[in-house]
């Protein structure tokens, strides 16, 4: 980790700092630099849980990176590239889960559907509240530093229901002009047999365009399923389990560790 | 308190760690009376189950009293004297309602591995590597219980620690092997290996109607146990060719049930041993499989074969062609805890089997390496050796 931020250093290092004035110090877009927080955070988490395992490691690098890459504006990718990626960006990228809940659909709808239940199973959401009938205001919470993550910021965001069929079907996107861009869409449907309810989830992002976004996506994509995947079985957990099973936190003969 | 961690192959020791504490609403925290060694436990000292990190407190069949309780605990109060199921089951998952609890969707705090590894979470396991949850084990003064109301089932007044113990993983496991044999009246029920869970096995068979049962394991004194305890006859695989003296008990029919109770470790001879044992080493595979090999080719046409020993990864040269043109029936998994234990303690209380005899040696939570290993050399006539963090 210490590293990736030694190797590409943010522009006020030396490093950048000789690489001239016409260069701006910010060539990352607000929402690149949004997602890359968010998404890095999130990667980041994931990776550092498991960093005993080589794709943990990898994952809690490429996390660290977007998160630099987020915090400063900067992408040491693009400088080395030289590619600028501060302007619109068009293309997006979606992750889709699905679980089997058992118990009626009326419950696993209703509990998504009362929005502050989300932070609950949300690995990354803070909090949830209602603004209106349809609107909310969204707050994730990410660490501002990979290597001291007690240190958290936090993003805020609008967002409203776009959709919404009782018992089958929310969809929800961010307002324009909120600091992250991004929609979900969930369907409830009736598992064969009395079986339950099938939840599918599909939520998207929209990332930075150009060469290097395109490899952040790349670097995003299986970490973001990951992490989708993850919420959806935890609320598949907290449904059927009332909780959500943890070991962190229980004694171990490693000092270092809690768990 | 003190607790017993696994730090590599075949080295445990014992260290003072924090006393857990309840971390989600129905945890539970018991205080430790007795805490067996298990057949399993010999698989992570062996470094056949990936996944255990230096460190991890192992120990997963166990009975204790209940000191604490969380905000969701319906049924258990302090000072309940319980048994401990080694298998965490969430009681609200379609396999929980199946009563198919080790298939448990929700328990496995670390579902991951075994995602990964075989496409589907299995439950977690007490102290039984990160794969199966990576949960604290028993061999502690304390244990946090994860969904205690469902794996916690109290003693009935009258049965002691050391009879209830065993019906925490030991008998429950025996119990569902012959039940998965699906034992006929009169049937003859074969079980390979004499250990806690292939005894118990033999209890059981009887209580499901055999009508003869047939034990094999290389120990005299393990044989004995058999004999004298499950009115077992008996074979000594170091001794007799087990097919042919199979075919020769049973009239040239075959056994009707056959049990496997041995595992991934299974002890073997000649030239499979050798071949085995290489393949294992080199990781070609990562299990060894003569008795699973061995109660296929013995088990009669249209048997069945029951397997209840571990096994956790690849095995080479399965007869599949022996069992599929046999007709053979296979189960297998890992106990069924929850749907057992209440009629074992039952069973247990009215006397009609003490699973109490598998305690050998009683000893304190710092003989830790040396109760590990006198079990896997099966030292001093040992069956198990039980740990009693309170003395
Ligand atoms: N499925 C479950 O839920 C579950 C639960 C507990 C234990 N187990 C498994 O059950 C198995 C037995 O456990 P245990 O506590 O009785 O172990 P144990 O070590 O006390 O007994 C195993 C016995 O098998 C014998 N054996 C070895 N090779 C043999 C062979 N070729 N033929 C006949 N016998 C042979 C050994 O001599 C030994 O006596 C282990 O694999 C363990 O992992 C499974
Ligand atoms: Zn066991
Ligand atoms: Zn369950």
């Amino acid at each position: 980790m210490a590293n990736a931020f030694k190797t590409f250093g943010p522009p006020h290092s030396n490093q950048s700092a000789r690489q001239g004035q016409t260069k701006s110090f910010t060539n990352v877009g607000t929402s690149g630099r949004v997602l890359s927080v968010l998404g890095g955070a999130a990667l980041a988490y994931y990776g550092w849980g498991r960093k005993q395992s080589p794709l943990g490691k990898s994952l809690a690098t490429a996390g660290g990176y977007l998160v630099l890459r987020g915090t400063t504006g900067f992408c040491p990718f693009n400088e080395v590239l030289h590619v600028d990626t501060a302007h619109p960006e068009t293309q997006g990228f979606e992750v889709t889960s699905s679980v089997t809940i058992l118990k009626p659909r009326e419950e696993v709808y209703q509990f998504w559907r009362q929005l502050e239940n989300l932070p609950r199973f949300m690995q990354y959401l803070e909090d949830v509240r209602r603004t209106g009938p349809r609107r909310s205001h969204w707050v994730a919470k990410v660490p501002k530093n990979i290597i001291y993550k007690e240190k958290l910021t936090t993003i805020e965001w609008e967002a409203e229901i776009t959709h919404e069929e009782e018992n089958s079907l929310i969809a929800w996107r961010s307002l324009p002009g909120s600091e992250v861009e991004n929609s979900g869409e969930v369907r409830f449907t009736d598992a064969p047999a009395n079986r339950g309810t099938v939840v599918q989830a599909t939520i998207s992002y929209r990332p930075p365009a150009g060469a290097a976004g395109q490899l952040a996506a790349r670097l995003l994509n299986p970490a973001f399923k990951e992490l989708v995947k993850q919420d959806v079985r935890r609320f598949k957990r907290l449904l059927e389990a009332g909780e959500i099973p943890t070991i962190i936190g229980q004694p171990s003969g490693r000092k270092d560790e809690n768990y | 308190m003190k607790a017993i961690c696994w730090e590599g192959i075949n080295k445990v020791s014992t260290e003072r760690v924090p006393d857990p504490t309840i971390l989600n609403p129905r945890d539970a925290i018991v205080r430790v009376f007795l805490s067996s060694v298990c057949g399993s436990d010999l698989h992570l000292l062996g470094g056949y189950i990936p996944a255990m990190r230096s460190g991890d407190i192992i120990g997963h069949e166990f009975m204790g009293e209940i000191v604490e309780v969380g905000p969701e605990v319906k049924n258990l109060k302090k000072g309940d004297r319980v048994v401990v199921c080694s298998v965490l089951a969430c009681g609200g998952c379609e396999y929980c309602d199946r009563e198919e609890y080790s298939l448990c969707d929700n328990s496995n705090a670390e579902p991951e591995w075994t995602e990964k590894a075989y496409g589907y979470p299995v439950a977690g396991i007490f102290g039984y590597s990160h794969a199966l949850g990576g949960y604290a084990g028993s061999h502690a003064e304390y244990t946090r219980v994860p969904f205690a109301d469902n794996v916690c089932f109290k003693v009935p007044d009258g049965v002691s620690n050391e009879s209830a113990l065993f019906t925490s993983d030991a008998f429950p496991t025996g119990y569902m092997a012959a039940d998965f044999a699906g034992i006929e009246p009169g049937d003859t029920v074969v079980v390979w290996g004499c250990g806690g869970v292939g005894l118990m096995a033999m209890h059981s068979a009887w209580l499901l109607g055999a009508g003869r049962v047939i034990a094999i394991d290389q120990y005299p004194y393990r044989l004995e146990q058999a004999r004298l305890r499950a009115n077992a006859e008996v074979l000594n695989f170091k001794e007799v060719d087990v097919l042919e003296a199979l075919k020769q008990m049973t009239g040239g029919r075959g056994p009707d049930r056959c049990i496997d109770c041995v595992g991934m470790e299974a002890n073997s001879t000649g030239i499979e041993k050798v071949y085995d044992y290489a393949k294992q080493y080199a990781r070609l595979q990562s299990d060894r499989p003569s008795v699973l090999r061995q109660a296929i080719m013995a088990c009669r046409k249209g048997g069945t074969v029951s397997i209840i020993g571990v096994y956790g990864g690849l095995i080479d040269k399965f007869p599949m062609g022996p069992a599929m043109n046999k007709g053979l029936t296979f189960r297998m998994g890992q106990q069924f805890g929850q749907r057992y234990i209440p009629k074992l303690l039952d069973i247990v209380a009215r006397g009609e089997v003490d699973p109490a005899y598998l305690l050998t040696h009683k000893l304190p939570l710092d003989k830790g390496q040396e109760g590990y290993m006198m079990f896997k050399e099966k030292a001093n006539n040992n069956m198990r050796s039980v740990f009693a963090p309170a003395g």
